[in-house]
């Protein structure tokens, strides 16, 4: 362990629901098992970091302080994130650099949300300037569509089938079954993922994640602060991918209704969900192929192959190899979703990254009883927030 | 029975051209001459250029089927649906190959997942989003025209 490394001392999480209470219940609760779990008092931590929230008015929006009033005024910094899915792990990252530059030995991160039923909708009002407002306005353009545009390409171009996104399901339900934080914990078949209603073809409304309530929360600190704490070998945050897109970004992307033109500028070596992982690879110094395991984001069963391929776990094109050979499944070659992923958890929007990061810290710790990856070393989580907000984070033990 | 005004829908004011062989109407910077759909202003897009002329341009009106899928139930506001009126639709990722842009909307009513594929190519129709008691408001559409790759 370097004196530069930031350790993750803590993981805690409030489980996913549909519990139709306040955020701030979920992210407190959340709070207050990561600080048990790190030993640390939160009248320590000396930053807090929120999550932000867009459907739960003001106190979402400046969610740090939210919290931070909620846990009771300390007189900490403070900095709340707003980055769709992302904005977990750009809250993670303000507390990482922090903690870089000396500024902050231990820090508190947390997001929570309360969510609505059925289709994330944008906020209400007539915005003709908001790409958000317009795909859903003139086109009827949800977040199912764009998946289902994906999962269809995969399915036309690669050969993918129904059955493959399925199995991606059933898997996913399997790993969740032993995880008190899941939301849903039941099995599932290839059978009855291919009865449930159409919503978006291909996809179905099994192989569609759904919203939740839930709050997770991270203790995050230096390596003289872990060590002063008696914590040896702690799980180490190697990386953090917050990038944006290089322009011309050429796959089409939610909410816009467009892609960048590529007729004069080439387009990148990457696409950009690739280059999320890719940049995570470079500055941690390792790559795929020293993963154990990956949380990534499977908003559909078909956007977690499309993530194989973007984490380099397989070439383009070859994930459904993946999930028929059971490459994925704990005890596979490479376990994906062990927690059980979207598919078990529902979207928990500013929480869902921070959740990432406390799974794969159980996994290295070798705690993720019921659905422990052996030996796990080296982990990546990956999703991609609304407008171009890349993130990934990597951690080693 | 007096005839209902026909005019571009809330925010695609200016957005493509009616008549027999409509367009969408994007930019071409003119100092690059990279494209953008919806069309930009003040500034290109692309990092290399400090272009800030944009200039209103016509799309191609034919290009080929990226990706395609369809609504079996029915979006959330703001999309404006008669109530129990609410009838599925397709929808289609057209990739223009002159302006190397993808550009998505609706498949004209009647065409269905079932009757296109990747690689197909399409071209644009101008078409009614929805219809209220004095106006229809009108939005771009992509047909088929038989063309397979
Ligand atoms: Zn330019």
């Amino acid at each position: 362990m370097s004196t530069d490394d930031v350790v993750v001392l803590g993981a805690g999480m409030h489980p996913w629901g549909k519990w139709g209470r306040n955020f701030v219940e979920y992210g407190l609760a959340a709070a207050r098992t990561a600080l048990d779990d790190a030993g640390v008092e939160w009248s320590d931590i000396d930053f807090v970091s929120g999550s932000s929230t867009m459907r739960n008015g003001y106190p979402g929006y400046v969610a740090g302080a939210t919290f931070a009033q909620a846990l009771g005024w300390t007189g900490c910094r403070v900095a709340s994130s707003y980055a769709a899915c992302a904005s977990g792990a750009t809250a993670i990252e303000a507390a990482r650099m922090r903690i870089l530059a000396g500024r902050s030995d231990v820090a508190l991160v947390v997001g929570a949300d309360t969510t609505p039923k059925g289709f994330l909708a944008p906020n209400a009002g007539d915005r003709p300037d908001d790409p958000d407002w317009l795909r859903f306005r003139l086109g009827g353009i949800t977040n199912p569509s764009y998946f289902a545009l994906y999962a269809r390409r995969r399915m036309d171009v690669f050969g993918d089938t129904d059955e493959d996104f399925a199995a991606v399901k059933v898997k996913n339900a399997r790993h969740g079954l032993g995880n008190p934080n899941a939301r849903y914990r039941a099995e599932t078949s290839v059978e009855e993922v291919l009865a449930s209603p159409m919503v978006a073809n291909p996809l179905r409304l099994l192989e569609i994640c759904a919203t939740s309530d839930g709050g997770a929360a991270l203790v995050l600190c230096s390596a003289d602060y872990a060590r002063s704490h008696g914590v040896i070998d702690p799980v180490r945050v190697a990386a953090v991918s917050t990038v944006t897109p290089t322009y011309p970004n050429t796959i089409i992307e939610m909410p816009n209704l467009a892609t960048d033109s590529s007729a004069v500028a080439t387009a990148p070596e990457r696409p950009f969900k690739a280059s999320i992982a890719h940049a995570a690879y470079e500055e941690a110094g390792v790559g795929p192929e020293d993963l154990d395991v990956a949380e990534v984001y499977d908003l559909s069963c078909a956007l977690e192959l499309d993530w194989y391929e973007d984490i380099g776990l397989c070439a383009p094109g070859d994930a459904a190899k993946l999930i028929r050979n059971g490459d994925t499944m704990i005890g596979g070659r490479i376990p994906v979703n062990p927690s059980g992923g979207l598919a078990c958890f529902g979207e928990a929007v500013p929480a869902q990254a921070i959740a990432q990061v406390c799974e794969v810290t159980w996994q290295l710790r070798g705690q993720a009883a019921g659905r422990q990856v052996d030996g796990a070393k080296v982990g990546i989580t990956a999703n991609q927030g609304l407008f171009g907000h890349g993130s990934s984070v990597l951690l080693v033990r | 029975m007096t005839t209902k005004d026909r005019a571009p829908a809330l925010g695609a004011d200016g957005w493509f051209t009616t008549g027999d062989d409509p367009h969408l109407i994007g930019s071409r910077c003119d100092a690059c001459g990279t494209y953008a759909f919806p069309k930009r202003s003040g500034w290109c897009p692309s990092p290399a250029c400090r272009g800030t002329e944009l200039i209103d341009t016509p799309l191609s009106r034919r290009g080929r089927i990226w990706s395609y899928t369809d609504a079996q139930y029915q979006p959330p506001a703001p999309f404006v649906c008669p109530p129990d009126a609410f009838e599925p639709f397709a929808i289609a990722a057209v990739e223009l190959e002159a302006e190397g842009l993808v550009v998505l909307g609706q498949l004209v009513p009647g065409v269905g997942v079932n009757d296109v594929k990747v690689g197909d190519e399409v071209e644009l129709a101008i078409g009614v989003l929805f219809a209220d008691d004095t106006r229809e408001h009108l939005v771009w559409q992509w047909r088929p025209t038989g063309g397979t790759r």
